[in-house]
């Protein structure tokens, strides 16, 4: 924990001179620019420039970092007194699974549709982390994406992604047709039978 | 009794029955996400905003969105109580001073009675505030009028002291948190020169990177769709991610998907029998109302300080001092109506002077203002038909809230056993779909997940985030305000710190920004003074620093 703390608080003091050589750039089109000018509290008498107030916060940051560096050097702050790795075997384990997981997630989505890898990410969770019975995570992972969709692309109209051409006018061309045919009755009644069937399957699991 | 009549209006509107049916959901909502562990206020309303863009389109009333999220708010106010009981772990922060007595009540056999008795002390606390508000508000926000932007950025630089000094964190983290989020604020174009800053792609750097890929933009990700950070970082962006992303990693890591749940029966005369024995909480009750409502006012200072300031109180007050934590119902009720009362409280400087008192506010005022709303003292004035209806709904949802806690008691229960591994995928993809639906784009989700692993690895390392979220929210304000102050003073800064500085040339003192400036310095400087007062005395300076 105390290397981590001394890496994180270089790397941010780091981050911090960059965004205040960043904060005193001035416009791609303005050729005859000197750097850090627009920094000034009061430039030709119109006040502080734009690059002020980030500059003197990215500063801000920068003197924070030293003073955590210096923390850390006394060990006066808990992280750098603690003796416990950064992250422990589990919670490498986890943020691989889990973070991995969702970084997934974000790829399918491009290429198989929102509701397509929210089911995948779905199935993925319940029976590789959790692992819940085949049956009920198979029915989460189609009734949650399912309530999604009514919710999302039927009701309200916000369309989500939907993956590659060939699945949107294979599978939700059709989809939205029928289901924009349909009266909010048969769409809250479609929200009750799945949410039903999920809740069954909850209780059958439950039992078992 | 103008109040009285504009109240009786706002009533009038909050009871429609979409206003009615928004404040029912929101409050379910609530108490579901109050009483899930790891998740609070501030989590289900920031994961909830997207949606609210919808609810807004769909009833062309601002104030409906706003009525949903203040009940999810109100709600989560209340779960809190019941995972800190029935798990032994708070549901949010604004309940960890409910665990103290809460959990020991329910390991002797009385959850029934600490869960109503948490519920009835909240309803008190949360009606106690809501009176406090209406009588509070209007006022307020008639004498901020007349402020002018030195005393409104004093205000906000007032509101960062109180995280610093008041916030209990590692004071540089905290330094660095709010210096951070003010700065993602500046992110795009600078509103008042039009150019842009810190988009980390100018034309320059397009140019050079266009030439390394041979010209080809579909090599570059997200090349074409928003010219990177040029639209700014987007605030629902921060928010999810560090509260629907890197708080749920957080929480995955802490409770490794294990909780154990004390069972309870709950009958309707047990309910009653409960709801009678409140009168020997009526102190920690009375407390817990009215120290967390002013509490709940002081910017940045919220609920969780309120309820822990509560409970100390109560207990400090007590005759009995020792029973406090060993299942003393007033070791509940004190902190629940703290929270409560905290809660609304907390929102009185958010919608008068348009300054957040917690992060969950801050979330709140974000959404006011993509919604079209100016929050600030002029909101009363120009805005009656939406502030009204809200405070309406404030007392509507505290009615609902209570019944509904109380009569589903026992499905709360069976949601808090489903299991975390259900739950987390859940969260995370209402994340995602909620990000895409507020911004339709991808590269503002692939930003939010990124957000959300940065902020799991700084909370490892106790880097506080609220004042982050909040400094985001008020960034934009605060530059704005200080930029046109300094040009009122050709760039002399004694116009925040000296009541004599003459702004008009007419010679008046000006004494709201240099009194509430001072106060700031003082509250930042404070926590050096007492770590230099501890070391005259021979302490450790390093108990000072963390406190």
């Amino acid at each position: 924990m105390r290397r981590a703390e001394f890496v994180t608080a270089f790397i941010l003091a780091f981050l911090s001179l960059y965004l205040m050589w960043k904060s005193g750039e001035g416009p791609s089109w303005d050729t005859e620019y000197v750097h850090w000018s627009n920094t000034g509290v009061n430039i030709d008498g119109s006040g502080p420039g734009k690059g002020f107030f980030p500059f003197y916060l990215a500063l801000g940051m920068l003197v924070s970092c030293v003073w955590i560096i210096v923390n850390a050097i006394r060990r006066t702050s808990p992280p750098s007194q603690s003796d416990e790795p950064f992250m422990d075997s589990y919670a490498k384990k986890m943020l691989l699974l889990v973070g991995g997981g969702l970084i997934g997630f974000l790829i399918l989505i491009d290429l198989i549709s929102m509701y397509a890898a929210i089911a995948v990410f779905m199935l993925y969770y319940m029976l590789i982390l959790g692992r819940h019975p085949l049956l009920l995570s198979l029915v989460t992972s189609f009734v949650v994406p399912f309530w999604l969709y009514l919710f999302f692309d039927i009701v309200m109209t916000k369309v989500q992604p939907k993956g590659l051409r060939v699945i949107e006018t294979a599978f939700y061309n059709p989809l939205g047709n029928f289901f924009r045919d349909q009266s909010l009755l048969v769409i809250v009644l479609c929200f009750a039978v799945s949410g039903a069937a999920l809740a069954f399957t909850a209780r059958a699991a439950a039992r078992q | 009794m103008e109040i009285y009549s504009a109240l009786m209006d706002g009533l009038w509107i909050a009871l429609q029955p979409h206003n009615l049916a928004l404040a029912v959901i929101g409050v379910i909502v609530g108490l579901f996400v109050g009483a899930l562990p790891g998740l609070g206020s501030v989590n289900g309303v920031a994961i909830l905003l997207p949606f609210t863009f919808v609810i807004n389109e769909a009833t062309s009333d601002p104030a409906a969105p706003m009525i949903f999220l203040a009940a999810i708010y109100y709600g989560a106010m209340y779960g809190g109580a019941i995972s800190s009981i029935t798990l032994g772990i708070p549901g949010a922060s604004t309940a960890v001073a409910t665990t103290f007595d809460g959990r020991p009540m329910a390991l002797q056999g009385n959850a029934d009675r600490a869960l109503v008795t948490a519920a009835v002390a909240s309803f008190i606390g949360g009606t106690v505030a809501t009176l406090f508000f209406t009588g509070f508000a209007p006022v307020l926000s008639s004498v901020a009028l007349d402020f002018g932007n030195p005393e409104i950025f004093a205000l906000m630089l007032l509101a960062f002291a109180t995280f610093v000094g008041l916030g209990g964190d590692d004071i540089p983290k905290t330094m660095f948190s709010i210096f951070f989020g003010l700065l993602l604020a500046t992110i795009g174009f600078d509103t008042i020169s039009g150019e842009p800053r810190l988009i980390f792609m100018n034309e320059r750097e397009q140019t050079a990177i266009l030439e390394a890929v041979g010209g080809n933009t579909d090599a570059v990700p997200f090349f074409d769709s928003v010219g990177w950070f040029s639209r700014g970082i987007q605030f629902l962006v921060l928010a999810i991610g560090v509260y629907g992303i890197g708080e749920m990693i957080w929480t995955i890591n802490a409770s490794r998907y294990k909780v154990t749940m004390t069972e309870t029966t709950i009958s309707a005369g047990r309910i009653w029998r409960a709801i009678v024995g409140m009168k020997d909480c009526w102190k920690g009750t009375t407390i817990g109302s009215f120290l967390g409502f002013f509490v709940g006012i002081l910017p940045a200072a919220g609920a969780t300080p309120g309820s822990l300031m509560s409970y100390g109180v109560a207990k400090m007050t007590s005759r009995d001092p020792k029973s406090y934590g060993q299942g003393n119902p007033d070791g509940v009720a004190a902190p629940e109506a703290a929270n409560n009362s905290a809660s609304t409280g907390a929102m009185l400087p958010m919608m008068t002077l348009g300054i957040p008192g917690s992060p969950t506010t801050a979330v709140l005022l974000a959404g006011m203002v993509i919604w079209g709303l100016e929050p600030g003292p002029r909101l009363f004035e120009d805005r009656p038909e939406f502030v009204w209806p809200l405070i309406g709904s404030f007392y509507i949802s505290n009615i609902v809230a209570v019944l509904v806690n109380l009569a589903f008691i026992p499905l709360f229960l069976w949601v808090l056993r489903m299991p975390f591994t259900i739950l987390a995928p859940v969260i995370f993809t209402l994340s995602i779909i909620g990000t895409y639906a507020a911004y339709d784009n991808m590269y503002d989700v692939w930003l939010m997940v990124l957000f959300g692993f940065g902020a799991y690895l700084l909370r490892i390392l106790d880097y506080p985030l609220a004042p982050a979220v909040l400094a985001v929210v008020l960034g934009a304000t605060a530059e704005e305000k200080m930029r046109q102050s300094l040009l009122l003073s050709d760039g002399d800064f004694a116009i925040f710190y000296s009541p004599f500085y003459d702004r008009d040339g007419t010679g008046q003192e000006w004494w709201i920004a240099p009194v509430t400036t001072w106060i700031a310095v003082i509250l930042i400087a404070l926590p050096i003074i007492l770590w230099a007062v501890r070391k005259m005395r021979g302490g450790s300076p390093a108990t000072t620093e963390t406190t």
